[in-house]
């Protein structure tokens, strides 16, 4: 057959298509389970680093979380518990943040420590290049920041992408986010001399300045919808139905 | 047969026709993953799977294809050979996948991959379309390699993730060069090293 006909040429890259199409849904069918088991893990170990667990070598992170999360649920914004169909671990955060704080889907995980049970709440926002988000862990008085876990898609290496380090993160730990009027305040993230003189407030990045704004605006947006679930902690009342 | 000849175009890509330095292809992606040692060698390692194998199929395919869309029959087989090495990545090594995020699937666009169909795969047989796939991936690779070394050590004092630059050092006033993390710095790197290799070979000066 003549290579150079219009029909050859159809033929060839209909053909080459099929052949392409079928071998990249058969990789894909193939390796999905595998690939979701990742991401599920990695939102697992996520979570777990926020209540300060990190897996040691050959520690299975879904095991430490069965271990440790002993319950999860979800909360609006009265703070009561919703009853839904959804599991608060498959609650899309990056949709939710973006609805009015009345509409959100607020997911709580609990987790039981020695030291005391820890809620672990989502946070998501927008950085310099892309998404930003983490997870962060209270204390049961509903106000102190028991650790924080942050993580981004494509902050420039070395600059904003030191949100992810435990330098950055840990200076998180022991702020409250209420203060002491009882109103919410959140945690600033300021550069180097301009320190408020009250409030809860942390070092920003050098060099990374839009993304440590991202996770100022993150952290108010996303832990803002919790504070009456947080003042119902703060008086000793779990999440009511 | 002569050994020497047969593995040309597996040596010869390293240096005297290194497709970074000498061909001037893949500065892009040269730039976008150096700043740390462990992505650039799983780029290194992506390229040239893709390479070696894009090689083969494409120098197996050349007498089928019709001329007038061979560059979308390449791209197409590139294409798919990126997606798998994608997936395989996620599902095998979840961490640096992250890592790379959307390098991976901008090998696509890397000239070498194009370059190499297009000048030698066509008109080869696939043992030695193969062997350039692989001369090639190495001969970037080395380039990716040296600059991302020099960049982690200067930029972070670290290599493959490890502290290499003492405390002590920075307690004494030693600071990391922030410029090595970004790509300018990668796009000086790469101007020296040509420099050096040019100095050492007269006969690439133009």
């Amino acid at each position: 057959m003549n290579r150079q006909s219009n029909l050859y040429t159809v033929i060839y890259s209909v053909v080459l298509v099929l052949i392409v199409g079928v071998v990249l849904s058969v990789v894909y069918q193939a390796l999905r389970p595998k690939q979701e088991e990742n991401i599920s893990n990695d939102t697992k170990r996520q979570i777990l680093a926020a209540a300060l667990i990190i897996p040691e070598n050959g520690q299975s992170v879904s095991d430490l979380y069965a271990k440790y999360i002993t319950d999860s649920f979800i909360v609006n914004e009265e703070g009561q518990k919703v009853d839904s169909n959804v599991d608060p671990f498959d609650v899309n955060v990056s949709l939710e943040v973006k609805k009015p704080a009345n509409e959100r889907l607020l997911p709580v995980f609990v987790c039981n420590l020695d030291n005391g049970v820890k809620y672990i709440i989502p946070v998501y926002g927008a950085g310099l290049w892309g998404p930003i988000w983490g997870y962060i862990a209270f204390d049961n008085n509903g106000d102190t920041i028991y650790g924080a876990y942050f993580a981004h898609q494509g902050e420039t290496p070395g600059l904003g992408a030191e949100i992810e380090k435990p330098a950055f993160s840990s200076q998180f730990q022991g702020k409250d986010i209420f203060n002491e009027q009882g109103d919410f305040q959140s945690v600033l993230v300021v550069k180097n001399g301009q320190e408020p003189a009250s409030g809860a407030w942390v070092h920003a990045i050098s060099g990374g300045t839009i993304t440590s704004q991202g996770v100022q605006r993150m952290l108010s947006n996303s832990l803002e919808p919790y504070t009456a679930f947080f003042k119902n902690l703060k008086q000793g009342k779990e999440a009511q139905k | 047969m002569n050994l020497k000849k047969t593995f040309l175009p597996l040596f010869n890509p390293l240096s005297k026709d290194n497709p970074v330095i000498v061909q001037i292809l893949g500065i892009c992606s040269a730039l976008a993953v150096t700043a740390k040692l462990e992505p650039a060698l799983v780029m290194t390692i992506s390229v040239t799977a893709v390479l070696a194998l894009a090689n083969v199929i494409i120098s197996l395919l050349r007498n089928t294809i019709p001329t007038s869309i061979r560059i979308i029959v390449q791209l197409v087989v590139v294409a798919a050979l990126v997606v798998i090495v994608d997936q395989v990545l996620k599902a095998y090594n979840y961490e640096v996948s992250k890592a790379l995020s959307v390098f991976i699937g901008l090998i696509i666009t890397n000239c070498i991959i194009m370059g190499r169909l297009e000048a030698f795969a066509l008109n080869n047989r696939p043992w030695p379309a193969f062997l350039d796939g692989i001369g090639n991936g190495i001969g970037y690779g080395i380039i990716l390699i040296i600059v991302a070394f020099f960049r982690e050590l200067f930029g972070s004092g670290t290599l493959m993730g490890y502290q290499i630059v003492p405390q002590s050092w920075y307690e004494a006033g030693y600071m990391n060069n922030g410029m090595m993390i970004l790509p300018p710095m990668a796009l000086i790197l790469v101007g020296c090293i040509i420099w050096v290799h040019r100095a050492k070979n007269k006969d690439l000066q133009e």
